[in-house]
């Protein structure tokens, strides 16, 4: 960044700044659902803590199997907890790999290395999507 | 960018930001620590689901581990905690007068949901759960 101007309309900067922050405050909202949704399914009596943690960071049934829980399919694997998990897995891999961009551009700057880190990075964050989606709908 | 950050590490050590600089390292390491052991879990989960693998299971079985997940629960209970007071603050900038207000006042949440974290899952890794 030689000349600082203002930039009119959106930049990538920008709308990624925008992107951090709303998806942040998503990601905690699907948290707080995921935690309800299994007290409402009785975690207080059938669930440990990790196991609880482990529904609320990520609501798929494969998190809940090796625990003591009935009928871990029902209820626990519907179309309902696979939206929230894509929702949690665009957001969080969006936000995770864009913060690994910025903290990685922090300390390079602008060098000629740039665009192949992000080109890197973007191949990262196509590839975990793919990933993650995959494990969500063969669950 | 057209700042000169040439700064060691000592120098960077001695560096007295306060809190808001321990919140900004923190929220750096904690995210990027997400990333790797969430990038790791998701691929051990793909290789468990699709190939049986045996590393990737295991993999998943310290996952579960009480010691592992008091790690993770400081990470992610930190990075969503930090990152909810930096959002309302940024969102609503005339907060930022109180950040070292809101920061104590962060710390003063985290500080008993951790706790309980913590004393919950050591409880039950030290009753063989």
């Amino acid at each position: 960044m030689h000349n600082r101007a203002i930039q009119p309309g959106f930049s990538l900067e920008y709308s990624m700044w925008i992107f951090t922050r709303l998806s942040g405050l998503g990601m905690i909202l699907l948290g707080l659902i995921g935690i309800t949704g299994a007290f409402i399914m009785g975690a207080r009596t059938q669930m440990d803590l990790g196991t609880l943690m482990r529904w609320t960071f990520f609501p798929n049934p494969n998190h809940v199997i090796n625990s003591e829980i009935p009928d871990v399919a029902l209820g626990w694997a519907t179309a309902f907890w696979q939206v929230m998990q894509m929702l949690l897995v665009i957001l969080g891999v969006t936000h995770g790999f864009n913060g690994l961009r910025v903290v990685i551009e922090d300390y390079t700057g602008q060098s000629m290395w740039r665009p192949y880190v992000r080109g890197l990075i973007f191949l990262l964050w196509l590839f975990m999507l793919i990933i993650a989606g995959y494990v969500i709908l063969a669950s | 960018m057209g700042l000169n950050r040439r700064v060691g590490l000592i120098q960077g050590l001695r560096y007295k930001g306060g809190s808001p600089m321990i919140a900004w390292i923190l929220h750096r390491i904690s995210g990027l620590g997400i990333l790797v052991l969430v990038g790791f879990h998701v691929l051990a989960s793909f290789f468990m689901q699709q190939t049986g693998s045996d590393l990737a299971t295991n993999i998943n079985i310290i996952y579960e581990f009480w010691a592992f997940q008091i790690v993770i629960a400081f990470l992610v209970l930190f990075h969503a905690m930090n990152g909810f007071r930096v959002a309302v603050q940024d969102l609503w900038p005339k907060t930022q007068m109180y950040q070292r207000e809101a920061l104590w006042l962060q710390w003063l949440v985290f500080a008993p949901v951790y706790g309980l974290t913590v004393f919950f899952l050591v409880q039950r890794g030290l009753s063989g759960g």
